[in-house]
Protein backbone atom coordinates (compact mmCIF):
# COMPACT_ATOMS: atom_id res chain seq x y z
CA UNK A 1 0.00 0.00 0.00
CA UNK A 2 1.11 3.40 -1.33
CA UNK A 3 1.88 6.01 1.59
CA UNK A 4 -1.52 8.06 2.44
CA UNK A 5 -0.05 11.53 1.87
CA UNK A 6 1.14 10.17 -2.30
CA UNK A 7 -2.35 8.19 -2.08
CA UNK A 8 -4.47 11.75 -0.80
CA UNK A 9 -2.41 13.46 -3.28
CA UNK A 10 -3.03 11.83 -6.20
CA UNK A 11 -7.12 11.36 -5.57
CA UNK A 12 -6.61 15.15 -5.07
CA UNK A 13 -5.37 15.58 -8.77
CA UNK A 14 -7.84 13.21 -10.20
CA UNK A 15 -10.75 15.45 -8.52
CA UNK A 16 -9.15 18.33 -9.53
CA UNK A 17 -9.14 17.48 -12.95
CA UNK A 18 -12.98 16.67 -12.47
CA UNK A 19 -13.49 19.69 -11.49
CA UNK A 20 -11.76 21.14 -14.48
CA UNK A 21 -13.46 19.33 -16.99
CA UNK A 22 -16.66 20.44 -15.05
CA UNK A 23 -16.02 24.19 -15.32
CA UNK A 24 -14.69 23.95 -18.74
CA UNK A 25 -17.96 22.29 -19.78
CA UNK A 26 -20.29 24.54 -18.06
CA UNK A 27 -17.86 28.00 -19.49
CA UNK A 28 -18.18 26.69 -22.94
CA UNK A 29 -21.81 25.68 -22.68
CA UNK A 30 -22.31 29.45 -21.59
CA UNK A 31 -20.02 30.86 -24.53
CA UNK A 32 -22.17 28.88 -27.12
CA UNK A 33 -25.91 30.20 -25.63
CA UNK A 34 -24.48 34.01 -24.17
CA UNK A 35 -21.76 34.83 -26.67
CA UNK A 36 -22.78 32.82 -29.65
CA UNK A 37 -26.44 33.13 -29.17
CA UNK A 38 -26.87 29.60 -29.87
CA UNK A 39 -30.16 28.69 -28.70
CA UNK A 40 -30.13 25.79 -26.50
CA UNK A 41 -32.48 22.62 -26.74
CA UNK A 42 -34.32 20.89 -23.97
CA UNK A 43 -31.65 18.01 -24.21
CA UNK A 44 -29.31 20.63 -23.43
CA UNK A 45 -30.75 21.93 -20.84
CA UNK A 46 -30.95 18.85 -18.98
CA UNK A 47 -27.57 18.33 -19.22
CA UNK A 48 -26.58 21.54 -18.10
CA UNK A 49 -28.72 20.69 -14.84
CA UNK A 50 -26.37 18.07 -14.23
CA UNK A 51 -23.21 19.71 -15.17
CA UNK A 52 -23.19 22.76 -13.46
CA UNK A 53 -23.68 21.83 -9.96
CA UNK A 54 -20.58 19.36 -10.35
CA UNK A 55 -18.52 22.21 -10.71
CA UNK A 56 -19.66 23.67 -7.28
CA UNK A 57 -19.55 19.84 -5.33
CA UNK A 58 -16.03 19.34 -6.84
CA UNK A 59 -14.84 22.68 -5.61
CA UNK A 60 -16.15 21.91 -2.04
CA UNK A 61 -14.58 18.53 -2.31
CA UNK A 62 -11.12 19.92 -2.73
CA UNK A 63 -10.99 21.97 0.17
CA UNK A 64 -10.04 19.92 2.16
CA UNK A 65 -10.14 16.95 0.10
CA UNK A 66 -13.53 14.90 0.70
CA UNK A 67 -13.79 11.31 -0.75
CA UNK A 68 -17.31 11.09 -0.01
CA UNK A 69 -17.54 13.26 -3.08
CA UNK A 70 -18.31 10.64 -5.54
CA UNK A 71 -21.64 9.43 -3.58
CA UNK A 72 -22.97 13.20 -4.36
CA UNK A 73 -21.45 13.57 -7.94
CA UNK A 74 -22.32 10.15 -9.07
CA UNK A 75 -26.02 10.84 -9.67
CA UNK A 76 -25.56 13.78 -11.59
CA UNK A 77 -22.75 12.03 -13.49
CA UNK A 78 -25.17 9.14 -14.37
CA UNK A 79 -28.03 11.48 -15.38
CA UNK A 80 -25.98 13.77 -17.28
CA UNK A 81 -24.11 10.80 -19.26
CA UNK A 82 -27.86 9.41 -19.94
CA UNK A 83 -29.11 12.40 -21.29
CA UNK A 84 -25.68 12.67 -23.76
CA UNK A 85 -25.81 9.25 -24.90
CA UNK A 86 -29.77 9.45 -25.47
CA UNK A 87 -29.09 12.56 -27.39
CA UNK A 88 -26.22 11.52 -29.77
CA UNK A 89 -28.06 8.12 -30.52
CA UNK A 90 -31.22 10.52 -31.59
CA UNK A 91 -28.12 12.49 -34.28
CA UNK A 92 -26.60 9.71 -35.19
CA UNK A 93 -29.92 8.50 -36.27
CA UNK A 94 -29.35 5.45 -34.08
CA UNK A 95 -32.78 6.66 -32.57
CA UNK A 96 -35.67 7.65 -34.69
CA UNK A 97 -36.24 11.00 -34.89
CA UNK A 98 -40.16 10.53 -34.43
CA UNK A 99 -38.84 9.24 -30.60
CA UNK A 100 -37.29 12.45 -29.63
CA UNK A 101 -39.25 14.54 -27.03
CA UNK A 102 -37.84 17.70 -28.22
CA UNK A 103 -39.85 18.65 -31.02
CA UNK A 104 -40.71 22.10 -29.98
CA UNK A 105 -38.48 24.65 -30.25
CA UNK A 106 -34.97 23.70 -31.43
CA UNK A 107 -34.22 21.03 -32.59
CA UNK A 108 -31.86 18.83 -30.54
CA UNK A 109 -30.80 17.40 -33.46
CA UNK A 110 -29.32 20.49 -35.36
CA UNK A 111 -25.72 21.01 -36.33
CA UNK A 112 -24.33 24.30 -34.62
CA UNK A 113 -20.62 23.36 -34.74
CA UNK A 114 -19.32 20.57 -36.33
CA UNK A 115 -15.67 20.54 -35.99
CA UNK A 116 -13.09 18.03 -37.82
CA UNK A 117 -16.68 16.47 -38.92
CA UNK A 118 -17.47 14.79 -35.58
CA UNK A 119 -16.91 16.86 -32.43
CA UNK A 120 -20.16 18.61 -32.13
CA UNK A 121 -21.91 20.17 -29.20
CA UNK A 122 -23.41 16.90 -28.12
CA UNK A 123 -20.80 15.25 -28.93
CA UNK A 124 -18.90 17.77 -26.53
CA UNK A 125 -21.14 17.17 -23.52
CA UNK A 126 -20.82 13.27 -24.33
CA UNK A 127 -17.02 13.52 -24.00
CA UNK A 128 -16.89 15.66 -20.47
CA UNK A 129 -19.37 13.39 -19.08
CA UNK A 130 -17.35 10.62 -19.82
CA UNK A 131 -14.27 11.99 -18.96
CA UNK A 132 -15.70 12.66 -15.35
CA UNK A 133 -16.65 9.38 -15.26
CA UNK A 134 -13.72 7.84 -15.59
CA UNK A 135 -12.03 9.95 -13.70
CA UNK A 136 -14.76 9.18 -10.59
CA UNK A 137 -14.26 5.34 -11.38
CA UNK A 138 -10.26 5.68 -11.17
CA UNK A 139 -10.55 8.14 -7.92
CA UNK A 140 -12.84 5.59 -6.05
CA UNK A 141 -10.00 2.70 -7.00
CA UNK A 142 -7.34 5.10 -5.63
CA UNK A 143 -9.08 6.98 -2.78
CA UNK A 144 -11.60 4.73 -1.54
CA UNK B 1 -1.12 26.70 0.03
CA UNK B 2 -0.06 25.09 -3.72
CA UNK B 3 -3.47 23.46 -4.17
CA UNK B 4 -5.15 26.42 -3.99
CA UNK B 5 -3.28 28.42 -5.82
CA UNK B 6 -3.95 25.52 -8.48
CA UNK B 7 -7.13 25.95 -8.30
CA UNK B 8 -7.30 30.18 -8.32
CA UNK B 9 -4.70 30.20 -11.53
CA UNK B 10 -7.32 27.82 -13.63
CA UNK B 11 -10.36 29.93 -12.69
CA UNK B 12 -8.26 32.99 -13.44
CA UNK B 13 -6.88 31.53 -16.48
CA UNK B 14 -10.77 30.09 -17.67
CA UNK B 15 -12.61 33.32 -16.94
CA UNK B 16 -10.11 35.23 -19.00
CA UNK B 17 -10.60 32.90 -21.95
CA UNK B 18 -14.06 33.15 -21.63
CA UNK B 19 -14.31 37.00 -21.45
CA UNK B 20 -11.18 37.21 -23.62
CA UNK B 21 -13.30 34.37 -26.21
CA UNK B 22 -16.08 36.82 -25.60
CA UNK B 23 -14.37 39.96 -26.67
CA UNK B 24 -12.79 38.28 -29.82
CA UNK B 25 -15.76 36.39 -30.99
CA UNK B 26 -17.90 39.90 -31.24
CA UNK B 27 -15.27 41.69 -32.67
CA UNK B 28 -15.35 39.10 -35.34
CA UNK B 29 -19.13 39.14 -35.70
CA UNK B 30 -19.25 42.64 -36.28
CA UNK B 31 -16.40 43.24 -38.11
CA UNK B 32 -17.74 39.87 -40.18
CA UNK B 33 -21.40 42.04 -40.66
CA UNK B 34 -19.52 44.70 -41.38
CA UNK B 35 -17.92 42.93 -44.82
CA UNK B 36 -20.86 41.82 -45.22
CA UNK B 37 -22.69 45.05 -45.54
CA UNK B 38 -19.91 46.55 -47.87
CA UNK B 39 -19.67 43.56 -49.88
CA UNK B 40 -23.29 41.84 -49.80
CA UNK B 41 -25.87 44.37 -49.36
CA UNK B 42 -28.85 42.79 -50.22
CA UNK B 43 -28.21 40.48 -47.48
CA UNK B 44 -29.36 42.93 -45.50
CA UNK B 45 -32.08 44.58 -47.61
CA UNK B 46 -33.90 42.77 -50.51
CA UNK B 47 -36.22 44.85 -53.37
CA UNK B 48 -38.93 43.22 -51.60
CA UNK B 49 -38.40 44.57 -48.23
CA UNK B 50 -40.66 47.31 -46.42
CA UNK B 51 -38.81 50.72 -46.33
CA UNK B 52 -39.72 53.62 -44.28
CA UNK B 53 -38.68 57.14 -43.95
CA UNK B 54 -36.89 59.74 -46.31
CA UNK B 55 -35.96 58.62 -49.83
CA UNK B 56 -32.31 60.52 -49.65
CA UNK B 57 -31.53 59.11 -46.42
CA UNK B 58 -28.31 57.61 -46.53
CA UNK B 59 -28.22 55.42 -43.25
CA UNK B 60 -30.24 52.05 -42.79
CA UNK B 61 -32.10 50.65 -39.67
CA UNK B 62 -32.68 47.25 -40.57
CA UNK B 63 -35.07 45.54 -38.02
CA UNK B 64 -36.01 41.83 -38.55
CA UNK B 65 -39.34 41.18 -36.48
CA UNK B 66 -42.01 38.55 -35.50
CA UNK B 67 -45.71 40.51 -35.47
CA UNK B 68 -46.25 38.32 -32.35
CA UNK B 69 -43.22 39.28 -30.62
CA UNK B 70 -44.38 41.87 -27.61
CA UNK B 71 -40.91 43.66 -27.86
CA UNK B 72 -40.87 44.03 -31.64
CA UNK B 73 -44.02 45.78 -31.08
CA UNK B 74 -42.99 48.16 -28.41
CA UNK B 75 -39.95 49.11 -30.04
CA UNK B 76 -41.54 50.00 -33.20
CA UNK B 77 -42.82 53.38 -32.22
CA UNK B 78 -39.70 54.32 -30.17
CA UNK B 79 -37.92 53.14 -33.68
CA UNK B 80 -39.79 55.58 -35.71
CA UNK B 81 -39.27 58.73 -33.03
CA UNK B 82 -35.82 58.24 -33.31
CA UNK B 83 -36.21 58.58 -37.13
CA UNK B 84 -38.45 61.46 -36.47
CA UNK B 85 -35.57 63.04 -34.12
CA UNK B 86 -33.04 63.51 -37.01
CA UNK B 87 -35.45 64.02 -40.63
CA UNK B 88 -34.10 62.94 -43.63
CA UNK B 89 -31.43 60.55 -42.17
CA UNK B 90 -32.71 57.79 -41.69
CA UNK B 91 -34.90 54.31 -43.49
CA UNK B 92 -36.09 51.82 -41.81
CA UNK B 93 -36.04 48.29 -43.38
CA UNK B 94 -38.39 46.09 -41.96
CA UNK B 95 -37.80 42.37 -42.09
CA UNK B 96 -39.16 38.97 -41.10
CA UNK B 97 -38.05 36.89 -38.52
CA UNK B 98 -41.38 34.39 -37.53
CA UNK B 99 -39.76 32.67 -34.74
CA UNK B 100 -43.26 31.79 -32.52
CA UNK B 101 -45.33 28.90 -34.16
CA UNK B 102 -47.64 30.29 -36.68
CA UNK B 103 -46.25 33.61 -37.06
CA UNK B 104 -45.53 32.38 -40.72
CA UNK B 105 -49.09 32.95 -41.51
CA UNK B 106 -49.30 36.31 -39.80
CA UNK B 107 -46.50 37.40 -41.76
CA UNK B 108 -48.13 36.24 -44.93
CA UNK B 109 -51.30 38.24 -44.01
CA UNK B 110 -48.81 41.44 -43.77
CA UNK B 111 -47.24 40.48 -47.73
CA UNK B 112 -50.88 40.27 -48.52
CA UNK B 113 -52.14 43.42 -47.35
CA UNK B 114 -49.66 44.84 -49.69
CA UNK B 115 -51.43 43.99 -52.70
CA UNK B 116 -54.47 46.13 -51.76
CA UNK B 117 -52.11 48.68 -50.84
CA UNK B 118 -52.43 48.64 -47.08
CA UNK B 119 -49.63 47.69 -45.54
CA UNK B 120 -48.74 50.15 -43.20
CA UNK B 121 -52.82 50.26 -41.36
CA UNK B 122 -52.25 46.39 -41.59
CA UNK B 123 -49.34 46.76 -39.83
CA UNK B 124 -50.91 49.18 -37.00
CA UNK B 125 -53.59 47.01 -36.54
CA UNK B 126 -51.72 43.81 -36.27
CA UNK B 127 -49.53 45.67 -33.22
CA UNK B 128 -52.80 47.14 -31.69
CA UNK B 129 -54.75 44.56 -31.11
CA UNK B 130 -51.55 42.48 -30.46
CA UNK B 131 -52.14 41.41 -26.69
CA UNK B 132 -55.16 40.09 -28.20
CA UNK B 133 -54.36 37.46 -30.98
CA UNK B 134 -51.15 36.27 -29.62
CA UNK B 135 -51.18 36.64 -25.86
CA UNK B 136 -48.80 34.56 -24.41
CA UNK B 137 -46.12 34.08 -26.90
CA UNK B 138 -49.53 31.97 -28.68
CA UNK B 139 -50.52 33.62 -32.06
CA UNK B 140 -53.93 32.84 -32.61
CA UNK B 141 -54.90 33.41 -35.94
CA UNK B 142 -58.97 32.63 -35.86
CA UNK B 143 -58.60 35.93 -33.79
CA UNK B 144 -56.75 38.01 -36.47
CA UNK B 145 -59.27 37.97 -38.85
CA UNK B 146 -61.96 40.15 -36.96
CA UNK B 147 -59.98 43.26 -36.63
CA UNK B 148 -58.57 43.69 -40.07
CA UNK B 149 -61.49 45.03 -41.80
CA UNK B 150 -60.48 48.25 -39.43
CA UNK B 151 -57.20 48.21 -41.96
CA UNK B 152 -59.52 48.84 -44.34
CA UNK B 153 -58.43 45.77 -46.45
CA UNK B 154 -61.14 42.98 -47.99
CA UNK B 155 -60.63 39.93 -46.01
CA UNK B 156 -61.71 37.45 -49.00
CA UNK B 157 -59.04 39.12 -51.69
CA UNK B 158 -56.42 38.72 -48.73
CA UNK B 159 -57.11 35.24 -47.76
CA UNK B 160 -56.28 34.62 -51.68
CA UNK B 161 -53.38 36.88 -51.72
CA UNK B 162 -51.81 34.84 -48.91
CA UNK B 163 -51.56 31.69 -50.61
CA UNK B 164 -49.29 33.00 -53.45
CA UNK B 165 -45.90 31.43 -53.90
CA UNK B 166 -44.32 34.78 -54.63
CA UNK B 167 -44.97 35.75 -50.22
CA UNK B 168 -43.89 32.16 -49.56
CA UNK B 169 -40.30 33.14 -51.30
CA UNK B 170 -40.22 36.36 -49.59
CA UNK B 171 -40.86 35.31 -46.43
CA UNK B 172 -38.32 32.36 -47.36
CA UNK B 173 -35.50 34.65 -48.29
CA UNK B 174 -36.02 36.55 -45.01
CA UNK B 175 -35.76 33.60 -42.84
CA UNK B 176 -32.24 32.54 -44.90
CA UNK B 177 -30.78 35.91 -44.25
CA UNK B 178 -31.64 35.82 -40.93
CA UNK B 179 -30.09 33.05 -40.51
CA UNK B 180 -26.95 34.24 -42.76
CA UNK B 181 -26.70 37.01 -39.90
CA UNK B 182 -27.06 35.47 -36.91
CA UNK B 183 -30.54 36.51 -36.05
CA UNK B 184 -31.61 34.50 -33.42
CA UNK B 185 -34.35 37.02 -30.89
CA UNK B 186 -36.28 39.48 -32.03
CA UNK B 187 -36.50 42.42 -32.84
CA UNK B 188 -32.91 42.12 -34.08
CA UNK B 189 -31.51 45.51 -35.28
CA UNK B 190 -28.43 46.57 -37.99
CA UNK B 191 -27.90 49.84 -38.49
CA UNK B 192 -25.54 50.19 -41.50
CA UNK B 193 -25.02 46.21 -41.04
CA UNK B 194 -23.53 46.92 -37.27
CA UNK B 195 -25.19 44.99 -35.22
CA UNK B 196 -27.12 45.73 -31.77
CA UNK B 197 -25.36 43.98 -29.18
CA UNK B 198 -26.41 44.82 -26.17
CA UNK B 199 -30.00 45.15 -26.35
CA UNK B 200 -32.13 47.88 -25.00
CA UNK B 201 -33.32 51.18 -25.51
CA UNK B 202 -31.13 53.19 -24.88
CA UNK B 203 -28.01 51.09 -26.43
CA UNK B 204 -30.03 51.24 -29.53
CA UNK B 205 -30.56 55.24 -29.87
CA UNK B 206 -26.52 55.30 -29.22
CA UNK B 207 -26.09 52.60 -32.28
CA UNK B 208 -28.23 54.56 -34.51
CA UNK B 209 -26.83 58.17 -33.44
CA UNK B 210 -23.39 56.84 -34.14
CA UNK B 211 -23.96 56.75 -37.28
CA UNK B 212 -24.92 60.24 -38.03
Amino acid sequence: MPPLQKTSNLAWNILFLCWLTATIATLGSLFFSEVMMFPPCIMCWYQRICMYPLVIIFFVALFPLDTKVVKYAQPFVFIGLFFAIYQNLLYYKILPESAQPCSQGVSCTSDYINWFGFLTIQMLSLIAFSIILILLLFFKRKAI
Amino acid sequence: MQKQKIIFISLFVLVIAYFGGSYLYKNWYTQNLDFMAKENTSVFIRPHSPIYGDANAKNYIIDFFDPACETCKAFHPFVESIMKKHPGKFKLVLRYAPFHTDSYYVVQMLEAAKFQGKYDETLNVLFKYQNRWASHHSPNISLIWAFLPEAGLDVEKLRDDMKKPEIDAIIKQDITDGKTLGVTKTPQFFVNGKPLIKFGYKELQELIESEL
